[in-house]
C-alpha cells in the first residue's frame, strides 16, 4: 500500500494530498471559459451560466444546474437581465444576482421561487460585483454599486437592507473586496489602492495590515477563510499576505513571484490544523502556499473553479473534480514511510495475518508492550474515516477489527459508528447521488440535514434506507422522508388523482407523525382540490381536516369535520367563518344539519344575539322554543303592554306548536296580568308579578274577599287549593267565628284534620276541639294526637283496632299515664291476636 | 363505619400534587405580569382558588387588592388588572372596563386569565367588544380540586345544563384533559369502562391527547377507571339523602368541601367549616344513616369523657405530658363534637317533622312501584299547600321516571297546579325538565310512532350519534321498573333492614334502593366488563364501553378505582361507593364535575328569567 503516498506533497511540517473525487458526468463544450459558476460548499450543486453577457433576444444565455458530480439537473435559458453573480443559499437555493439589483431565487430545480430586490437605488447606478455569504444567521448577499456605495442584507430569508457609509476617495468598484463576519457582525473589508478600509453599519475605518510594508504595494486580490477566521492578502508586487482576520497579527509573508493576481484564491485548511495554506489559481498554475512559507506548484491545463471547503478545496474542471487537503494528522502518522505509530504498526501486523504470517504477532506484541493497541485501534477507525478509497477504508477497518479482538473493555461504539457512517458517506458520494462529502464535513453538517438534502434532492428510497439503516426514529426519519415524498408526488401532473391517492396512501399507511391534512394542503396549492379532498379522507385527527377544508370552501365538509373532531372550538371557528361567509339563510340551513354546532351557536345567540336566536327558530320552524322565547323577552320587559304583546305572540306560537297546554297557560297568565293590573290601579294592591296563588293570598289578606272569589271562579281554582287557602288566612288573622262558618259551608274537600292543624299552629286547642269530631275515622287518632288528647286518641285507636296508631299513641305517652299505657297495651294485645 | 374494613384494601395515592402543580402554574402565570396588580376573580372561584393559593401566597406574588368580577364599574386605581375567571361569555361580557377607561383616556394593563381553558367564543366576544387587541389572555389549566382523599372535582357545575340540556359540548374535551391529567400523575390505566355518551366522548378526547403526547413507563397507581354520564341515572340525585354528609348537603349546602353553620347550629355567630377526613368526628359519620348518627355520637362523648377522667390521679409529670401531648387534640375533638351534634339536632328538628316522614314514604312507594295514586294525591296536596317548590319538582320527576311519564291527564293537572301556586315562568322549566325527559307525558300509542321515526331521522344522520336529542333520552328515561327487577335495586320491603349494620349499598337510602349508578360500578368490576350486562344497558340506551390493555396483572393498582361522574355525583353515591370499597377491597376514587344533589340538578334546570340562560 505504498502507494497512498504517492500524492502526498509536503509543505513544510505537513503533507497536502490532491485526490480525484470524480470524472463529471457533464459534457461542456467549451470547458468552463465564459462562464459565471457557482458551487455550494459541502458538496452541493453547481450553477453554470454561460456566457452571461450575451444580450440579443435571438441567443439567450443558458443557465444550467447540475449536481456536484455533474450530473445535470435543470437547464433553461435565461430570460431576465444581466447576472452579475451566482450564489447558494444554506439550504440549496440558487441566487441570481442582476444588475439592476434584483436577486432572483431558484430552487435546485430551476423553478423560480420568488425575488427581492437589493434597493431602489441601485436600478440606476447598477450593481457592480456582488458576493453571497453565509453566517450565523443565514445566507447574505453583499453588493457594491456604480455608485461605489455597499449594501448588505444579511439574511434573505428575513430581509433588511443596510447600506453602509460611503468610502472616502472610492471611484466605480474597489480593487477588491471580501464580507467578513466577526463578532455577530457583518463587515466590508476592501481596498482601494495602497488604502483599506474596514466597513460597518456606521462607520468605515481605514486598517494596516500589521507586517504589510508599503514596499508590498496596494493589494489586488483578498480572500476571507471558510469561517472568518484568517485572511489573506494578495499585493502587485506578487506578495502573499496572511493573518487573522481581526488584522492584529500575522502569519506569514510569501513572495509568490508572480506579478498577476490570481484567478482566484481560497484557504485550505482544516479544523484544527496546524498548516493552514492558501491556494492560489492562475490560468495554467495552481498553487498551494503555506504559512511557512513553502509552497506546492501543480500545473492545470484546463480552467478550473475553486470551492473552499471546510477541511479543504474542491477543484472543478471540465473534465473532473478533485479535493486538495492536509493530509490528517492521523493518517499522517499510519501511512507516512517508515512509521512506528500505533496504527501504523497494527495495520502491518494485520497485513501480516492475512497473510498467515507469524510476523504478525511480533508486530502486535511491539504494541502491546508499549500498551498502545487500544490507542492503535482508535487510530485505525479514525484514519478510516479520513480516507475517500474504500479500499483503504476496509483495510484500515479490518485492521481495526483484528486489533480489537485483544482487548478486552475496549468500547465498539467508535468502531459501529464509523463503519455506518462511512457506508452512508460512500453511498452519497455515488457519481449518481453526486454529494462528495468528507467525514469532517458531514459531522459538521449533522445526519438530519444530510437527509433533508437527499429529500430534496429527491433520493427519496436512499433517504429511507439510511433512516431506517441508521434506525432513526421514524418520527424524525422515515416518516420525514415520506412527508416529503407525497408532497412531491401529489404535483405529479400526469397522474390521476385517484392514481396519486392510492399511490400515497400505500406508502404512507399510517405512519407515526406524518400528517396527511399536510399533504392535502400541497396538492390544493398545486391546484387539486379532488385530490386534496381524497387524501384528507385519510386523514385520522378530523380536526386537522378542518383548516384546509375552509380554504378550499368545503365549508360543509369542514362543519362535520369539526363536529367530529369534538373540538367544539374547532366547530365555533367554522361557523363563525360560516356565519360571514354564507347568507343567513343557507347558513341557518348548514346548522340545521349540524345539532351540535347549532346548540353551540344558540348558546353564542342567547348572550349576545337575542334577535338571531329568533331567526332560527322560526327558520325550523319550532314553534314551541319560539313560544318559549317570547315568554323569556316577556320577562325582561318593563313594560305591561309590551308583555302582553309578547305573550300574546308566545301563545300564538304555542298554538301553532299545538302546545294547547301552554297556550292556555300563557293565555291565563295574560288574564292574570290585566286583573292584577287593574287591583293595582284600584286598589294599589302591589300584585303585579304573582302567581294566582299569591294573588289570592294577598287578596284575602288585604281583606279583599270578593276579588278572591272572583278569581276563584274565573281561574276554575280547584276546591281544595281554594279551601287551603281561605283557612290559612283565617287561621292567620285569627278570625276563629269566619272560620267556624267557613267549615259548615259545606263538606270540606280537605277534610277537617287541617282545620285541626291550623288551629293548634295558632294555638288555640279550643277552636281546634271544635273539629275534631268531624274528622274522617282514619285520620281521627291523629286529630286527638294533634289536640294532645291522649285518651281521645287511644280511644279511637282501640276502636279501630289498629295496632301502628296504637303504637304512635303508646310513643307519646310518658310514664304517669300508666294506666293508659295498660290499656293500650292489653287492646294492642288483643289487636295482635285477632 | 361500624365494621372494619377489608385488610386488603390498597393504599390511596396522593392528589395534594394536583394542588400542587396547579399552585406552581398560577404562580408562574401572574409572575408574567411583573409589577403591583389587582386581582379580579370570578365569584365561584373564590373558594377553589383558596384552597390552591391562600391570600398571603397571592400577595408574595405582587397581587394588592382582590376583588370578585362584576357588572359594575372597577374602582380599582391599579395599572395592571388581572382577570381570573371561568371561560363564560357572560363573565367576558363584564370585563368592558378597558373600553371604560379609553372613553376616559386611560392606560391600563388588561390580562384575563381563562381557567381551565379559553374558549374561541369568549375571545369572540372580546372582538365584537373591540378590546381583543387591548387584553392579553392566557390559561390556568387548572382543572382538578382535591376535596378530600378520595373526592376530586372539577368545580364545573354548568357541565350539567350545558351539556344535557343546551347540548353545548363544549366541557367534554375539559373533562378529557382533566382525564388525561390524572393519566400523566398517576396512570397508566389499564382498563377503562364507561357507559353514556359524553363518557365515551370525553374517553376518546382523552386517548387522543394521550397519543399526541410522549409515552412514559411507569408504575401505575391507579389502574382502572369507570365513566358514567349523570343521565344514565337521575333517580339517585333525586332521592332525599339520609346519610350524614348527604343531609349536611341538602340542608346547609356544601360549597366545595366547606359548610356554613348558621346561628341555629352554633347559637351565636355563623361558622365555615371543613368538611373533610381530617375532621375525626366527621370522617366517622359522615357515611352513617341519620338514625345511627346520635348514637356514634354519644359512644365518642363518653370516649371523649373517660380521656378527660385520664386526668384524675395524673402525678405532675404525667399532667405535664397530657396537657402537652393529648389536650390540644382532646379539646379540638371536644369542639367538633358538639358542633356536629348540633348540627345534628339541627337536622333531626328538620327531619322528623310529620310532613319529611310522608315525604320519604312517599319517594319510597314511587321506587317500589306501589300505591302511586296516593303518590300522586300526596303530590297535589303538596303542590297546593305550596310546601315546598323544589321537593314538589323533585317529586314530580321521580314520578315520571319510575312511572314512564305521568298519564296525560295527571301530567296536564299536576303541571296546571304548579303554575298557579308559583308563577307562570315555569311553563318553561316544564319546557326543559321535558326535553330532559325528566318529567314527560307518557307517549300515547300514535305519539310513540312519530317520535320513533324521529329519533329513526337522527340516527340515519351520520352525526346522530353525537346530538343530543331530546327523544333519543325520552326513549331512554323509561325503563326504570325493568332496571330494578334486573339489577335487584328495590330490596323486598317486608325484610327488616338493619341500618346498623348496612348489608349492602341501599343502606343509604334507608334500605328502600340501591343506587343504579353504583350498582352498575358494581357489576361492571365484578364481571370485568359489560359482559351479561346486555339487557341492562340496552335498557339505559346503550353507549357503554370497555377497553381493557394487555397487561392484565392484578396489582393493587387496579383495584384503586377512579369513579368518574360527568354532570355531577351526590354524597350518598360517595358515601354507597366507600361502603362498596371496604365490601369488595376497592378503593374508590371520586372525579366529578360538581357535587350535586336534587336542590342543584333542579335549580339548574329552572326557566330561570333574570339568571344566566
Amino acid at each position: 500500500m505504498a502507494f497512498i503516498t504517492a500524492n502526498w506533497n509536503p509543505l513544510g511540517e505537513a503533507f497536502y494530498r490532491k485526490s480525484e473525487l470524480y470524472e463529471m458526468c457533464w459534457n461542456l463544450r467549451d470547458g468552463l471559459r465564459d462562464c459565471l459558476v457557482s458551487a455550494a460548499p459541502y458538496g452541493g450543486p453547481i450553477a453554470l451560466l454561460r456566457e452571461p453577457h450575451k444580450r440579443s433576444p435571438s441567443s439567450r444565455p443558458q443557465l444550467e444546474i447540475y449536481s456536484a458530480s455533474g450530473v445535470g439537473i435543470a437547464s433553461f435559458p435565461w430570460k431576465s437581465g444581466p447576472v452579475v453573480h451566482l450564489g447558494w443559499t444554506v439550504s440549496d437555493e440558487l441566487l441570481c444576482i442582476q444588475e439592476d439589483g434584483s436577486v432572483l431565487i431558484y430552487d435546485l430545480f430551476g423553478s423560480f421561487k420568488r425575488h427581492f430586490s437589493m434597493g431602489q437605488e441601485v436600478v440606476q447606478s447598477q450593481v457592480l460585483e456582488a458576493k453571497v455569504f453565509h453566517s450565523p444567521y443565514g445566507t447574505g448577499v453583499a453588493i457594491v454599486t456604480g455608485s461605489s456605495r455597499f449594501t448588505l442584507a444579511t439574511n434573505i430569508d428575513d430581509l433588511k437592507l443596510r447600506r453602509l457609509p460611503e468610502v472616502p476617495g472610492l471611484q466605480g468598484k474597489p480593487s477588491c473586496w471580501v464580507v467578513l463576519n466577526q463578532e455577530r457582525q457583518t463587515k466590508v473589508l476592501l481596498s482601494n489602492g495602497p488604502e483599506i478600509y474596514i466597513l460597518d453599519s456606521t462607520s468605515c475605518t481605514a486598517v494596516c495590515p500589521p507586517g504589510l510594508g508599503p514596499q508590498a504595494g496596494s493589494i489586488v486580490h483578498m480572500s476571507v477563510s471558510f469561517r472568518y477566521k484568517y485572511l489573506a492578502l494578495f499585493t502587485d508586487s506578487g506578495h502573499l499576505w496572511t493573518g487573522p482576520s481581526h488584522l492584529q497579527d500575522k502569519m506569514s509573508e510569501v513572495d509568490t513571484k508572480k506579478s498577476t493576481p490570481p484567478k482566484q484564491m481560497v484557504w485550505c485548511r482544516r479544523p484544527k490544523s496546524q498548516q493552514p495554506s492558501v491556494v492560489l489559481m492562475w490560468d495554467r498554475l495552481l498553487m498551494v502556499a503555506g504559512v511557512c512559507n513553502d509552497t506546492i506548484q501543480f500545473p492545470t491545463e484546463d480552467q478550473c473553479v475553486l470551492v473552499g471547503e471546510l477541511d479543504g478545496v474542491r477543484i472543478i474542471s471540465s473534465a473532473n473534480q478533485e479535493l486538495l487537503q492536509e493530509v490528517p494528522l492521523v493518517c499522517q502518522d499510519i501511512f507516512k514511510i517508515a512509521s512506528m505509530a500505533p496504527g501504523a504498526l497494527l495495520l502491518e501486523a494485520h497485513r501480516e495475518y492475512e497473510k498467515s504470517s507469524q510476523k504478525a504477532d511480533e508486530y502486535l506484541r511491539e504494541i502491546k508492550e508499549q500498551s498502545m493497541l487500544g490507542e492503535a485501534v482508535r487510530q485505525c477507525v479514525e484514519a478510516a474515516g479520513h480516507e475517500y478509497n474504500t479500499d483503504t477504508q476496509k483495510s484500515l477497518m479490518r485492521a481495526a477489527s483484528f486489533g480489537k479482538c485483544f482487548l478486552t473493555d475496549f468500547s465498539p461504539d467508535l468502531f459501529v459508528s464509523t463503519c455506518r457512517e462511512l457506508r452512508v458517506l460512500n453511498a452519497v458520494r455515488e457519481s449518481s447521488v453526486g454529494l462528495p462529502l468528507t467525514h469532517t464535513q458531514f459531522k459538521q453538517m449533522t445526519l438530519q440535514v444530510l437527509i433533508d438534502r437527499l429529500v430534496y434532492r429527491q433520493f427519496y428510497p436512499l433517504a429511507i434506507e439510511i433512516c431506517r439503516y441508521l434506525k432513526i426514529p421514524d418520527y424524525q426519519g422515515v416518516s420525514r422522508v415520506l412527508k416529503h415524498w407525497a408532497s412531491c408526488k401529489v404535483q405529479q401532473k400526469d397522474l390521476s388523482d385517484e392514481a396519486i391517492a392510492r399511490t400515497v396512501c400505500l406508502k404512507v399507511g399510517d405512519s407515526p407523525g406524518v400528517s396527511y391534512s399536510h399533504i392535502a394542503a400541497k396538492a390544493y396549492e398545486c391546484g387539486r382540490t379532488e385530490l386534496a379532498i381524497k387524501l384528507l379522507d385519510f386523514e385520522a385527527r378530523s380536526g386537522e381536516q378542518v383548516p384546509l377544508l375552509l380554504k378550499m370552501k368545503r365549508s360543509q365538509l369542514a362543519l362535520s369535520k369539526a363536529v367530529e373532531s369534538g373540538d367544539t372550538d374547532l366547530v365555533y371557528t367554522v361557523v363563525t367563518y360560516l356565519k360571514n361567509e354564507m347568507n343567513r339563510g343557507d347558513f341557518f340551513m348548514t346548522l340545521r344539519n349540524q345539532p351540535v354546532a347549532l346548540s353551540l351557536y344558540r348558546q353564542f345567540c342567547k348572550l349576545q344575539e337575542q334577535e338571531t336566536l329568533k331567526d332560527l327558530y322560526n327558520q325550523d320552524d319550532d314553534h314551541q322554543e319560539l313560544g318559549n322565547y317570547y315568554v323569556t323577552a316577556s320577562y325582561r320587559e318593563k313594560r305591561l303592554e309590551n308583555r302582553l304583546s309578547l305573550l300574546q305572540s308566545a301563545v300564538d306560537e304555542y298554538n301553532k306548536a299545538k302546545n294547547e297546554f301552554s297556550a292556555k297557560a300563557t293565555e291565563e297568565e295574560m288574564r292574570l296580568l290585566r286583573f292584577q293590573r287593574k287591583l293595582d290601579d284600584e286598589k294599589g294592591a302591589g300584585l303585579l308579578e304573582l302567581s294566582l296563588q299569591a294573588t289570592m293570598e294577598a287578596l284575602l289578606a288585604l281583606g279583599l274577599h270578593k276579588q278572591a272569589e272572583q278569581l276563584y271562579r274565573d281561574f276554575r281554582v280547584p276546591d281544595k287549593r281554594y279551601w287551603w287557602l281561605k283557612l290559612k288566612s283565617l287561621a292567620e288573622k285569627e278570625e276563629w267565628e269566619e272560620l267556624e262558618k267557613f267549615s259548615k259551608s259545606k263538606k270540606s274537600p280537605i277534610g277537617y284534620l287541617a282545620f285541626v292543624d291550623v288551629c293548634m299552629k295558632s294555638n288555640n286547642t279550643y277552636e281546634a276541639k271544635k273539629y275534631v269530631s268531624k274528622v274522617t275515622p282514619e285520620q281521627r287518632v291523629k286529630a286527638h294526637l294533634a289536640i294532645s288528647d291522649l285518651e281521645g286518641a287511644a280511644d279511637a285507636a282501640t276502636e279501630r283496632r289498629n295496632e301502628s296508631e296504637m303504637a304512635a299513641v303508646l310513643s307519646r305517652c310518658s310514664t304517669s299515664d300508666r294506666l293508659l299505657i295498660d290499656r293500650l297495651n292489653r287492646a294492642r294485645a288483643c289487636a295482635v291476636k285477632k | 363505619m361500624a365494621h372494619s374494613a377489608r385488610r386488603d384494601c390498597p393504599e390511596l395515592p396522593d392528589f395534594s400534587l394536583l394542588k400542587r402543580l396547579a399552585r406552581d402554574r398560577l404562580i408562574y402565570l401572574l409572575e408574567q405580569l411583573p409589577g403591583k396588580k389587582d386581582l379580579f376573580i370570578e365569584a365561584d372561584l373564590m373558594s377553589s382558588l383558596d384552597r390552591i393559593a391562600n391570600v398571603s401566597t397571592l400577595k408574595q406574588h405582587e397581587v394588592d387588592k382582590l376583588y370578585k368580577v362584576e357588572y359594575r364599574p372597577v374602582v380599582s386605581t391599579s395599572d395592571q388588572l388581572c382577570f381570573l375567571i371561568r371561560p363564560r361569555i357572560q363573565t367576558v361580557k363584564w370585563i368592558y372596563v378597558a373600553n371604560a377607561d379609553k372613553a376616559v383616556g386611560r392606560l391600563r394593563k388588561y390580562h384575563i386569565i381563562f381557567t381551565p381553558q379559553k374558549f374561541f367564543a369568549c375571545e369572540a366576544v372580546l372582538e365584537e367588544q373591540g378590546i381583543f387587541g387591548d387584553v392579553t389572555t392566557d390559561e390556568w389549566s387548572f382543572y382538578l380540586l382535591p376535596l378530600d382523599d378520595d373526592v376530586i372535582s372539577l368545580e364545573l357545575p354548568e357541565f350539567f345544563r350545558d351539556n344535557f340540556l343546551a347540548g353545548d359540548q363544549r366541557w367534554v374535551r375539559t373533562a378529557g384533559s382533566a382525564l388525561h391529567l390524572l393519566h400523566t400523575l398517576y396512570g397508566p390505566f389499564s382498563k377503562v369502562y364507561g357507559i353514556g355518551r359524553f363518557s365515551k366522548m370525553a374517553y376518546e378526547s382523552w386517548r387522543e391527547q394521550v397519543e399526541e403526547g410522549e409515552q412514559r413507563a411507569r408504575q401505575a397507581e391507579i389502574g382502572t377507571v369507570f365513566l358514567i354520564d349523570r343521565d344514565v341515572d337521575y333517580v339517585t340525585p333525586l332521592c332525599s339523602q339520609v346519610v350524614y354528609e348527604g343531609l349536611v348537603d341538602d340542608i346547609f349546602r356544601i360549597k366545595c368541601g366547606c359548610v356554613e353553620f348558621g346561628t341555629e347550629v352554633t347559637s351565636d355567630k355563623s361558622l365555615k367549616v371543613m368538611l373533610n377526613s381530617q375532621d375525626k368526628v366527621f370522617n366517622e359519620i359522615r357515611n352513617e344513616h341519620f338514625s345511627n348518627v346520635f348514637g356514634l355520637l354519644s359512644q365518642k362523648a363518653r370516649n371523649l369523657q373517660t380521656a378527660y377522667d385520664k386526668r384524675r390521679g395524673m402525678d405532675i409529670k404525667q399532667m405535664k405530658t397530657f396537657v402537652s401531648d393529648e389536650l390540644k387534640g382532646l379539646k379540638q375533638e371536644h369542639r367538633l363534637l358538639s358542633l356536629h351534634i348540633s348540627a345534628s339536632e339541627s337536622i333531626m328538628k328538620k327531619k322528623t317533622q310529620q310532613d319529611f316522614q310522608e315525604l320519604l314514604k312517599t319517594e319510597h312507594s314511587l321506587l317500589e312501584g306501589f300505591e302511586i295514586r296516593e303518590s300522586i294525591c300526596f303530590l297535589e296536596e303538596h303542590i297546593i299547600r305550596q310546601v315546598n317548590m323544589m321537593e314538589s319538582l323533585r317529586l314530580l320527576c321521580l314520578l315520571s321516571i319510575t312511572e314512564n311519564g305521568l298519564l296525560p291527564k295527571d301530567y296536564r293537572s299536576l303541571k296546571a297546579h304548579f303554575l298557579q301556586s308559583y308563577g307562570a315562568e315555569h311553563l318553561l322549566t316544564f319546557s326543559n325538565l321535558r326535553q330532559l325527559g325528566l318529567l314527560v307525558e307518557q307517549p300515547a300509542g300514535e305519539t310513540l310512532t312519530v317520535m320513533e321515526s324521529r329519533v329513526g331521522k337522527l340516527v340515519n344522520d351520520k352525526t346522530a350519534g353525537k346530538l343530543t336529542g331530546a327523544f333519543s333520552s325520552l326513549a331512554k328515561k323509561s325503563n326504570f321498573r325493568a332496571l330494578s327487577r334486573k339489577l335487584n335495586l328495590v330490596p323486598k320491603s317486608d325484610e327488616e333492614y338493619d341500618l346498623r349494620v348496612p348489608r349492602d349499598m341501599a343502606y343509604i337510602f334507608s334500605g328502600a334502593y340501591v343506587p343504579l349508578s353504583c350498582k352498575l360500578v358494581e357489576q361492571v368490576l365484578e364481571r370485568d366488563g359489560w359482559t351479561g350486562l346486555e339487557e341492562v344497558t340496552k335498557l339505559l340506551n346503550g353507549q357503554e364501553f370497555a377497553v381493557t390493555a394487555d397487561s392484565s396483572t392484578k396489582s393493587d393498582a387496579q383495584r384503586i378505582v377512579i369513579v368518574v361522574f360527568l354532570g355531577g355525583c351526590t354524597f350518598s353515591e360517595i358515601s354507597a361507593l366507600r361502603f362498596l370499597g371496604r365490601e369488595k377491597g376497592y378503593k374508590f376514587i371520586v372525579v366529578t364535575t360538581a357535587i350535586t344533589n336534587s336542590s342543584r340538578l333542579i335549580e339548574s334546570l329552572l326557566g330561570n328569567i333574570k339568571g344566566s340562560d
